[in-house]
């Protein structure tokens, strides 16, 4: 077992190479165009341009300038925006990285409880009210814009009940780091967590009740009945721990999404400087040397949380673990 | 008796209507006996003991009739009452070794789960009572099988694990719903050798259920034929072979191969299917595939005789 884990750690390892060679080279590689005219941006001068063809070796072959580009992300962390000039561009992806995890973290934790809770209990009394009370409900939450709901949650935090006893504990829009105050980070953080998960609480719900409801169809249910178990156990010990591993994989797919910048509208609707954002900003000014950092952060954490979901899978699934 | 089983009557509410799946069954197992339920696919037979073991989760499903276990009723008995027996004097084996075991457990934690369900022992013990049995029902290395997950298994010792998981309480009745039908010949018979050898040693009541009659030569002490949701014939065993009665007893006798000599070119199969439950024949069920039917079968012919009853007009006194 530990040596497929290991195997998958060495796997992640070769495609990440992989897709930031790819990213390389459609961003500096695409023929007839020239990349220190994309770098340095709209406008710029003649001796910009220079300035940037040597910083980044536009005058060697390809692998040298993949390799400079490569140290200047991961080694020097020297890459500086044009656009912005000398805004140095790893500090600032590395700055909005706890931002954003901290929002997907904590709304991953949320719809991960609230979505096996209801899930489970609209499994239990399938086909009777409460199930389809709880399907509506969930259907009601994925069909929500978060950018909608977004700003309907911004109305009522922080113009219409604001100084009310019951929302009115809510923080003014923005980041408060948690170093900085514990406390602040998560009075700040609730109400975004919130909007992000309930889409998601409304839509794991329904695939897990989908998937316990087709376990419980299943032989080794009936065995289990067969030997004198109490339904509450079947229900959870066999049918709700055979239908997590379709849960985790779907899990591991949206965080994976999520922290490599999909959070980008609750990140815009709630102030929040994260990599959504960031990217969002850079794709705006078309300032080249973010958007290519931004890309690869995103597309390493989509792989990593895929490998992430391929190790939980070995703990979860005995038959992959042989395989 | 150990189990009394009279006038069970099971329906479905489906879309197409109530269909009405078993029509009046009644039969007992005595104390320690074989008894062998035989049927084409699609007879009743699986469903007449889920019955039995209240194991019929479908919510569209009506059970009437009267089940009785040592004396005790068990139609209208609260779920939690029914469900200490079940598992602990009464267990049942299904057809599909592969599908039976939860995926994600080890063995020997799925055999010590069901321990753990019946017994106020510790894990240890549980543990240690499973490894005991994985090693009754002749599986190689047990204290090595307990921590095999199901894929790990070969198909019989995986239905072995089954049995050995039935046999955690020493029920008093254990049935056999066609344990072997999914496995290869030769394994078939190393299971029907367990299970003969662990009645003999146990002296639990079997039922089992086969859509095969050769399987039942050696095995059951009493045989009940099935036919679409009735019971058609009923005899000892030795009596049964010696001198089947019924027209479709005839006919799955003749659809056997031979143990001995050469196979026969084309084994004789029963000419037409058996009736969907939803459109049974009015009279004899049987009568539109019988070449003996007559003018009588239009009535459902009551199952008589002592000793060796038979449902069928041609016998004699009917
Ligand atoms: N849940 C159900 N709903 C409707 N019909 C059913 C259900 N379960 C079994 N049946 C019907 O009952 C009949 C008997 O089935 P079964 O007892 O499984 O046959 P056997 O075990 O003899 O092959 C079949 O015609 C089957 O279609
Ligand atoms: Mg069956």
């Amino acid at each position: 077992m530990v040596f497929a884990i290991l195997q998958r750690l060495a796997q992640m390892v070769f495609v990440m190479v992989g897709i930031s060679m790819l990213v390389f080279l459609i961003f500096f590689a695409t023929p007839g165009v020239d990349p220190a005219a994309r770098i340095a941006g709209r406008n710029a001068s003649p001796e910009v341009l220079e300035a940037v063809r040597i910083s980044f070796g536009f005058d060697q072959p390809f692998y040298i300038q993949y390799l400079t580009m490569m140290q200047k992300i991961f080694v020097t962390g020297d890459l500086t925006s044009f656009v912005n000039r000398g805004w140095k561009v790893v500090p600032a992806v590395l700055d909005t990285i706890p931002v954003t995890l901290s929002l997907v973290f904590g709304a991953a934790v949320l719809w991960v409880v609230f979505s096996v809770i209801i899930g489970v209990v609209a499994a239990a009394c399938r086909d009777r009210w409460p199930d389809k009370l709880l399907m509506i409900l969930g259907l009601i939450g994925i069909s929500m814009p978060v950018y909608w709901l977004g700003e309907v949650m911004n109305l009522l935090t922080q113009s219409r009940f604001k100084d009310t006893w019951f929302l009115g504990w809510v923080p003014p829009l923005g980041y408060v780091p948690f170093s900085e105050s514990p406390k602040g980070w998560f009075l700040a953080l609730v109400i975004p967590w919130i909007t992000l998960s309930i889409l998601y609480i409304g839509l794991y719900a329904r695939v897990l009740r989908a998937s316990i409801t087709e376990a419980l169809q299943e032989d080794y249910i009936r065995t289990a009945r067969a030997k004198g178990l109490s339904e509450t156990r079947i229900l959870l010990v066999h049918a709700l721990r055979t239908s997590l591993i379709a849960f985790v994989t779907l899990f591991g797919l949206d965080f994976g999404a999520l922290v490599g910048g999909s959070a980008l509208l609750t990140e815009v609707v709630f102030g929040l400087q994260g990599v959504g954002k960031l990217t969002y900003d850079a794709l705006q000014n078309l300032d080249l040397p973010v958007i290519m950092t931004t890309v690869l952060y995103a597309s390493f954490f989509v792989v990593m949380a895929n490998a992430v979901v391929d190790v939980v899978y070995i703990l979860l699934d005995p038959r992959v673990r042989s395989a | 008796m150990i189990l009394s089983v009279r006038d069970l009557k099971v329906s479905f509410n489906t879309e197409a209507g109530l269909v009405r799946v078993l029509d009046g069954v009644s039969f007992d197992v005595a104390e320690g006996e074989i008894l062998g339920i035989v049927g084409e696919s699609g007879s009743g037979k699986t469903v007449t003991m889920l019955a039995v073991m209240a194991l019929i989760a479908d919510l569209n499903a009506r059970i009437e009739g009267s089940i009785r276990f040592r004396g005790r009723e068990l139609v209208g008995l609260p779920a939690r009452e029914i469900r200490q027996l079940r598992g602990r004097d009464m267990a049942m084996i299904f057809q599909d070794p592969m599908t039976a075991l939860t995926p994600v457990y080890t063995i020997g934690w799925q055999i010590a789960e069901q321990v753990l369900a019946h017994r106020k022992v510790t894990r240890r013990a549980a543990w240690d009572r499973a490894i005991d049995l994985l090693a009754e029902v002749g599986i190689p290395r047990p204290e090595e099988a307990v921590h095999r997950y199901p894929h790990q298994l070969s198909g019989g010792m995986r239905q072995r694990a089954v049995i050995a998981m039935a046999l955690t309480c020493n029920p008093a009745l254990l049935v056999a719903d066609e344990p072997t039908t999914a496995l290869d010949v030769t394994v078939q018979a190393q299971i029907l050798d367990l299970l003969r050898n662990l009645q003999a040693k146990h002296g639990s009541a079997i039922v089992f259920i086969t859509h095969d009659l050769g399987v039942m030569a050696e095995l059951a002490d009493r045989i009940m034929v099935m036919y679409a949701g009735r019971i058609v014939e009923r005899a000892p065993a030795d009596a049964l072979f010696a001198d089947p009665r019924h027209p479709y007893t005839l006919a799955l006798l003749d659809s056997i191969p031979p143990l001995e000599g050469p196979r026969p070119h084309r084994l004789q199969a029963i000419e037409g299917a058996p009736p969907s439950p939803l459109f049974r024949p009015r009279g004899c069920a049987f009568a539109p595939r019988c070449r003996s039917a007559f003018a009588a079968c239009a009535q459902v012919p009551a199952l008589r005789g002592a000793g060796h009853e038979v449902a069928c007009h041609l016998e004699p006194g009917t």
